[in-house]
C-alpha cells in the first residue's frame, strides 16, 4: 500500500512540477494571472501535505521551504524577478531529484538540501524584514488556517480527475495490441468462411465481429497516441536555461502540440528535437547586441511546429539566426576530408547542409557545454531515421535556419504496397515508393536497355538503374516466357531505382513485426508481418536493397556504377515539381508538396460566390483561382483551350490549412529535378525562373497568387459571416 | 542429492536430444512456413504462432544430418530463448522425462567439431544417452551463412 502510494506520488509529482516550471515562466513573462501564482502555491502545497503523510520528511522539509517563498510571492512581499524564478527553478529540481532518489531506491537517499533550504530561507527574510508587517512564521502543520481555503478546492478537483483518468502499463497497452493483433486475423478468417456459406444466422453475427474488431481495433491504436506536446513541455524550461547561460534572448513559441504521435516514435524523438533546440539557441541565434547590429530585435525567435501531412507528420524547428554559412560549411568539410575542395564548388545549398549530418562534423568554432563537440547531427539523423523519418535543412544565411523533421504517425500500422515475386508476397512500405510502371510485353525489350551489364530504363529521359528483386533474392528462375515487366521506381536515401517484381498485387495496412536475431543479418528486410489468410509475408527494406545493389556495382565496375553515383549526386538535390500550362505555351511549376490533388471539374459545376469563382469541393466551397488570368493571360473561361473546352484542369492546394483550386490550361508532367532558380522579372506571382525539362519554366509563389487574386477577401468575408 | 530436471524429449533419427521443459512454450505439429531467401539455409522460414513471428530452425540441417526420408513431416518445438522465440524442426516428440543430475556427463572428448559446441551433455537414461540442446548455441550462426 504504502509502496503504490509513493509510486503515485512519484508519477504525479513529476506532472505537477512539469507545471509548475510552465507557470513559473508564464510569471516570469508576465503572462500570468492571479490563478497561476494560486495554482503554483497549490501545486506545493499539496506536495509537501502528500510527502508528510508517507514520511518523507526531507522532502516535506524542502516543499515547505519553498511554499513559504511562495507564499509571500502570493501576498505580493516578493516580485518573481529572473533571480527568484532561477531560485525556484532550482527548488523545482531539488524535489526532482529527490523523488527521483525515492522512484529508484525506495527511500529519500542521504543528500539533505539544505544549502537549498537556507537558500530559500534567505529569500523569505529578506521579503520578511521588509517595512510590511512580517506573516507569521512557517507553519509545520499538513494544513494551516491560513491554507485551508486554498487546499480544500484542489482536493475537489483531484478527485474528479482520478475518477475520469487511469494510469496504464504501457507493456499492457503493448499487450493488448497483439492481442488485437491476433483477433483481426481470427476475424479475417471466419469473414471469408461465412462469405462461402449462405447461412443468414452465421452471416449476421459475422458482420457484427467484423465491424466491432475494426472498432476495437481503432481505439486501441488510438491509446498509444500521445500529443508531442507532452516532449515540447520541457522545452520552455530548457529554452530559458541555455538562454540565460549563453546571453541570448529567446522566445519560444509552440504550434500544433497537441498533434498526436505513436508513443514509441514520440520517445525516440524526444533526443533529437532536443538536440535541435539547443543548437538552434547556440549556433542559430546571436547575441543581443549582434542582433541589434543586423538591425534585428534583441529577442532571437525560437519557433516549434507540428503538423500532419499526408499521413505523416511534420515537425519543424526554426529560429531567425545567423542561418548556416554556406562558405563555412564547406571550408569546415573540405578541411575535415569530407568532401574535395573541387567538389566543393559545385555542391548545391542543400547538399552542403547535408553535409552538417555526417559523423565527426561541427561548425562552431567554439566548443560549449552544450553543443559544438563534433557529435550530435549524425546522431541526430540516425535516430530520425530509424523510425522511418527523415530531417531536411533549409537556410537563409544571415536570416533563419529551417529544420524539417518527416515522421510516420504510427511503427507499429504501415501502409505498403503488396507485391509477388517468386511465388511469395513481399511487403513494401509506401513512405519510400515514388510511382509504378508497367512495361507492355511487346516493349519490354526495346524499353529495358543495358549499359554493359547493368539493365536500365528511360524514365522520363533518365536512366533510372534497374533490379530484379528475383535475382537479389536468390529465388528459382522460372521464366515467364516474357509478359509485362512491372516496375516499382523506389527511393532510397536520395537515389532511385526500379526494383522489377512478378506482379503487383494491392495496397494494404500492414502490422510490423521484427525478425528474430537470427535473420537481423539480412538487410535487406525491414520486417515480416501477418496477411489476411495468416500467412507470413516479409517487409522489404528499400535502403537494404539499395546498399546491396551498390556492392554489386562496385564489384562490377564500368559505366554502371558510375552513373549510379552521378544519379545520386543530382538526386539529393531534387524537388518534386507538379508541371502545368498556362497558357500561350509557357510552362510553370509548383512545388508538389502542397499538392492535394489533381482534378478535373465539368464547366456546368463552377460557380461563382461573390466576385470569386468556386466550386462545392468535399462538402466545401472551394475558391478558384485562374493562374492563365493572375499571371496577365485571358481568363481561361475566354481562352480558347484546345485540349478540352468543356472542363478545367485545376490543381488543388492547401495553403494555411484551406484549399484552393488553381486553374490550368493543362497538366504536364510530374517530376523530380535540380533546381536553379533565377530572378527574371519582378511579375507578382512568379518566384522565378529555372531550366526544367530543357524548357524555361516559371515557378509560381502560390501564395501570392491566391492573394492576388482576389479570393483572399473571399475569405475574409467567410469569416465575418461565421 | 535428489537435483532433479524435467527434460522434453524430441528425435532426430534414433538419436535422442532434450531441452529443459522450462524453456519449451510448446510443441506444434507441421506447418507451411514462408520461405526467407538469402537466410542461412538451416532457418527454413518464418511461421505465424498467433500473431507472433517466429523462425523455423532445421535441426536436421544444423547436425548436418540428411534430410527426413519418404516425406514425412518435422514436427514444431517453440523454444524461448533470450533473444526471443525460436521453432525448432525435429522428427517426432519424445516423453517429457525427469532426470537425476547424478545421471549428467559432459560430451565424450572424441565428440569433435560442431556438435561438441551445440551438445551440452548427457544424460544416463536407463532406456538409452539422452543429449542436451544447447539452444542458444543453435542459433549462433556463422556470419559466412549471410552472404
Amino acid at each position: 500500500m504504502q509502496r503504490q502510494l509513493i509510486r503515485d506520488l512519484v508519477l504525479e509529482s513529476a506532472e505537477a512540477l512539469d507545471q509548475f516550471e510552465r507557470d513559473l515562466l508564464a510569471l516570469e513573462n508576465n503572462s500570468s494571472d492571479s490563478d497561476t501564482l494560486n495554482r503554483i502555491f497549490r501545486l506545493i502545497h499539496s506536495l509537501k501535505g502528500t510527502s508528510g503523510c508517507l514520511a518523507l520528511h526531507k522532502l516535506e522539509r524542502l516543499a515547505h521551504a519553498g511554499e513559504n517563498v511562495l507564499s509571500l510571492l502570493r501576498e505580493g512581499k516578493l516580485r518573481a524577478g529572473k533571480e527568484l524564478v532561477s531560485q525556484l527553478l532550482a527548488f523545482s529540481d531539488g524535489l526532482r531529484k529527490t523523488l527521483a532518489e525515492i522512484a529508484e531506491t525506495g527511500s529519500e537517499g542521504a543528500a539533505e538540501h539544505s544549502a537549498l533550504v537556507a537558500d530559500l530561507e534567505a529569500l523569505e527574510r529578506s521579503a520578511s524584514s521588509a517595512p510590511v508587517a512580517a506573516p507569521p512564521g512557517g507553519s509545520f502543520g499538513l494544513f494551516s488556517d491560513e491554507d485551508a481555503p486554498v487546499a480544500a478546492p484542489q482536493a475537489a478537483d483531484g478527485a474528479a480527475l482520478a475518477e475520469t483518468v487511469i494510469r496504464v502499463d504501457v507493456e499492457q497497452l503493448d499487450r493488448i495490441m497483439d492481442l488485437v493483433g491476433e483477433l483481426v486475423l481470427a476475424r479475417n478468417q471466419i469473414v471469408r468462411f461465412a462469405g462461402n456459406t449462405q447461412d443468414a444466422e452465421l452471416i449476421k453475427p459475422t458482420q457484427r465481429l467484423n465491424l466491432i474488431t475494426s472498432k476495437l481495433q481503432e481505439n486501441i491504436m488510438k491509446t498509444r497516441m500521445q500529443p508531442i506536446g507532452n516532449v515540447w513541455a520541457k522545452f520552455p524550461r530548457l529554452v530559458r536555461d541555455i538562454g540565460l547561460e549563453l546571453g541570448k534572448q529567446v522566445a519560444l513559441s509552440m504550434e500544433g502540440a497537441d498533434t498526436e504521435l505513436d508513443r514509441t516514435i514520440l520517445e525516440s524523438i524526444k533526443d533529437p528535437l532536443t538536440h535541435l533546440v539547443r543548437n538552434a539557441i547556440d549556433h542559430g541565434l546571436e547575441t543581443p547586441e549582434l542582433r541589434m547590429a543586423h538591425g534585428k530585435s534583441p529577442e532571437g525567435q525560437l519557433k516549434l511546429r507540428a503538423m500532419h501531412e499526408g499521413g505523416q507528420v511534420i515537425i519543424q524547428v526554426s529560429d531567425d539566426g545567423l542561418g548556416i554559412d554556406r562558405e563555412k560549411v564547406l571550408r569546415k568539410a573540405v578541411q575535415k576530408n569530407l568532401i574535395g575542395s573541387e567538389e566543393a564548388a559545385r555542391l548545391t545549398d542543400r547538399e552542403v547542409f547535408a553535409l552538417l549530418f555526417l559523423p565527426g562534423f561541427s561548425t562552431s568554432d567554439q566548443v560549449t557545454s552544450l553543443s559544438g563537440r563534433g557529435v550530435g547531427m549524425d546522431v541526430v539523423k540516425r535516430n530520425i531515421e530509424r523510425v522511418g523519418g527523415a530531417v531536411d535543412v533549409q537556410s537563409e544565411a544571415g536570416r533563419s535556419t529551417n529544420i524539417r523533421i518527416k515522421i510516420p504517425l504510427t511503427l507499429a500500422i504501415v501502409p505498403a504496397l503488396m507485391v509477388r515475386c517468386g511465388g511469395d508476397r513481399y511487403a513494401i512500405p509506401q513512405a519510400s515508393l515514388v510511382e509504378l510502371v508497367r512495361i507492355g510485353e511487346d516493349q519490354a525489350a526495346t524499353l529495358i536497355e543495358h549499359v554493359e551489364e547493368c539493365p536500365v530504363y528511360r524514365l522520363r529521359g533518365h536512366l533510372l538503374p534497374l533490379v530484379y528483386l528475383r535475382e537479389q533474392l536468390k529465388l528459382a528462375d522460372h521464366k515467364q516466357g516474357g509478359g509485362s515487366v512491372f516496375l516499382l521506381v523506389l527511393q532510397a536515401e536520395g537515389r532511385q531505382f526500379g526494383l522489377v517484381v512478378d506482379e503487383i498485387l494491392d495496397t494494404e495496412e500492414i502490422v510490423v513485426k521484427p525478425l528474430g536475431k537470427e535473420l537481423k543479418g539480412l538487410a535487406v528486410y525491414a520486417g515480416a508481418t501477418i496477411m489476411g489468410d495468416g500467412r507470413v509475408a516479409l517487409i522489404l527494406d528499400v535502403m537494404g536493397i539499395a546498399r546491396r545493389v551498390g556492392l554489386l556495382n562496385e564489384h562490377s565496375g564500368g559505366m554502371g556504377f558510375q552513373s549510379e553515383s552521378k544519379t545520386a549526386q543530382t538526386a539529393s538535390a531534387r524537388q518534386s515539381l507538379l508541371l502545368v500550362g498556362v497558357g500561350d505555351g509557357k510552362q510553370a511549376a509548383i512545388p508538389l508538396a502542397s499538392v492535394a490533388r489533381l482534378e478535373e471539374f465539368m464547366l456546368e459545376t463552377l460557380e461563382r460566390a461573390g466576385n470569386s469563382q468556386v466550386v462545392q469541393y468535399r462538402g466545401e466551397i472551394m475558391p478558384l483561382v485562374d493562374v492563365v488570368q493572375a499571371l496577365g493571360g485571358p481568363a481561361v473561361n475566354a481562352a480558347a483551350r484546345e485540349v478540352s473546352d468543356a472542363s478545367r484542369q485545376v490543381v488543388v492546394y492547401s495553403l494555411g490549412g484551406r484549399s484552393y483550386g488553381l486553374v490550368v490550361e493543362r497538366i504536364v508532367d510530374i517530376l523530380d529535378c535540380e533546381v536553379n532558380l533565377h530572378r527574371t522579372s519582378n511579375q507578382p506571382g512568379i518566384l522565378g525562373s529555372a531550366v526544367v525539362h530543357k524548357r524555361v519554366t516559371d515557378f509560381l509563389d502560390v501564395a501570392a497568387l491566391v492573394a492576388s487574386s482576389g479570393v483572399a477577401e473571399f475569405e475574409a468575408g467567410e469569416k465575418e459571416i461565421a | 542429492m535428489s537435483d532433479k530436471k524435467q527434460f522434453c524429449t524430441f528425435y532426430l533419427g534414433s538419436l535422442l536430444y532434450g531441452v529443459e521443459v522450462l524453456k519449451i512454450q510448446e510443441v506444434l505439429r507441421y506447418q507451411e512456413v514462408t520461405e526467407v531467401p538469402l537466410a542461412p539455409d538451416v532457418i527454413r522460414g518464418l511461421l505465424n504462432l498467433r500473431g507472433s513471428i517466429v523462425a523455423t530452425l532445421d535441426l536436421r540441417r544444423r547436425f548436418h544430418m540428411p534430410p527426413l526420408a519418404g516425406g514425412a513431416l518435422p514436427t514444431n518445438v517453440v523454444s524461448q530463448t533470450s533473444t526471443g522465440l525460436i521453432s525448432l524442426w525435429v522428427d517426432r516428440i519424445g516423453d517429457v522425462v525427469e532426470v537425476d543430475q547424478d545421471s549428467f556427463e559432459v560430451s565424450p572428448e572424441t565428440l569433435t567439431g560442431e556438435s561438441r559446441e551445440l551438445i551440452e551433455g548427457v544424460y544416463k537414461l536407463p532406456s538409452g544417452l539422452l543429449m542436451v540442446l544447447n539452444v542458444e548455441r543453435a542459433l549462433d550462426l556463422e556470419p559466412a551463412h549471410h552472404a
